[in-house]
């Protein structure tokens, strides 16, 4: 949920990346750590395990600069993408403003995207959010690899809804930029519809 | 969504502002952080320079909601006081109003026992605020023609992303 302080004229939105275990959550956090200058981000905190798997969630504030004399801030979480981990994963969706859903293209982890989507509509819904509320978007990671599913056959499986979709490759960071533009935009569309209604 | 959104305004940024302040004196502690339960920062106070503020705020909400999810396990509503001790500093968080966390950090200076005596006083005064925070939230005050955002184009999203 969406904090606006008039006082320190700041707006603060929560984004969360979603999607099944080594899809590359935390490799598109990474990158928009690495490629953004030291004035618009903050620290990246990572709670992961001795193995490099995230075990409760990764972190990384954004400021997109100003609009209308308010500063933009974008709080960027992943969720664990193990299967296990599911009671973290329902924690972190808690005031959740935008979601982006990474799939992974390769053609063995077809089904792990298909079960990983519908956990994500469960468990929002399991926290009092109507998943029709919240905005999303895809993106289709992992696109240079020999073994990726064609996008035609990954949005007939899991962009039912016809959201913004995005294709990528978040080790090159390719797409990746393109698919934060995309969910900020639909997070801040959504500001001004609430502060129209 | 059925959470109302939190908006702070400049009148009741002040009151929690003098609380805190109050608090941070009255405890003997070093710095206090007001925390949203999403894990946005509301305000905070004390010697907060050397610490990064934001990942605190994200991580004491990260705490909560795992001591909350914890809790609902055993059957617990919740548990509402959090205290880890260090060497030196240690960390006092507790959940005011099931709304916002209230972080403390203190040293030998100070005791557990003041800290709490004095979040409690400082706890029923701020969770009157944010009442009527939420009233006037419910009330749709700051909504409308009043929000920043009602007028946002999508030229100025763009403007955003643009280097």
């Amino acid at each position: 949920m969406s904090f606006i302080n008039y006082s320190a004229r700041e707006i603060n939105t929560k984004v969360v990346y979603y999607g099944p275990g080594l899809c590359g959550k935390t490799t598109n956090l990474q990158y928009i750590f690495n490629a953004t200058n030291e004035g618009a981000r903050g620290k990246m905190i990572s709670l992961a395990t001795e193995t490099e798997r995230t075990l409760f969630f990764d972190f990384l504030p954004l400021n997109l600069g100003q609009i209308r004399g308010f500063n933009t801030r974008f709080h960027l979480y992943t969720v664990p993408g193990q299967v296990f981990y599911d009671a973290s994963r329902k924690l972190i969706l808690k005031g959740v403003d935008g979601i982006v859903f990474v799939a992974d293209s390769q053609r063995e982890r077809f089904d792990a995207n298909i079960e990983s989507i519908e956990n994500m509509f469960d468990n929002l819904r399991e926290q009092g959010i109507d998943p029709k509320s919240v905005p999303y978007v895809i993106q289709y990671n992992k696109r240079d690899l020999p073994n990726a599913v064609p996008v035609q056959e990954l949005r007939a499986a899991l962009n039912k809804d016809n959201v913004p979709d995005f294709e990528a490759c978040a080790q090159s960071g390719e797409g990746v930029f393109e698919t934060l533009k995309g969910i900020a935009k639909l997070v801040l569309q959504k500001l001004r519809e609430g502060a129209a209604g | 969504m059925h959470e109302p959104q939190l908006v702070m305004y400049e009148e009741e940024f002040h009151k929690i502002n003098s609380i805190l302040e109050r608090l941070v004196r009255e405890s003997n502690s070093k710095s206090i952080f007001l925390v949203d339960r999403n894990g946005q920062l509301i305000a905070h106070t004390g010697d907060t320079e050397h610490i990064d503020s934001t990942a605190l705020a994200s991580l004491t909400a990260g705490n909560i909601a795992a001591t909350g999810g914890l809790a609902k396990l055993l059957g617990e509503n919740e548990f509402t006081v959090l205290f880890h001790e260090g060497e030196r500093d240690n960390i006092h968080i507790s959940l005011v109003h099931r709304k916002v966390i209230l972080v403390l950090i203190f040293d030998e200076r100070s005791s557990l026992g003041l800290v709490r005596l004095r979040v409690k006083k400082a706890g029923d005064e701020l969770a009157r605020i944010f009442d009527g925070l939420l009233q006037k939230a419910e009330q749709g005050v700051g909504a409308g023609a009043d929000s920043p955002f009602a007028e946002i184009t999508d030229d100025d999203i763009d403007n955003l992303f643009r280097d």
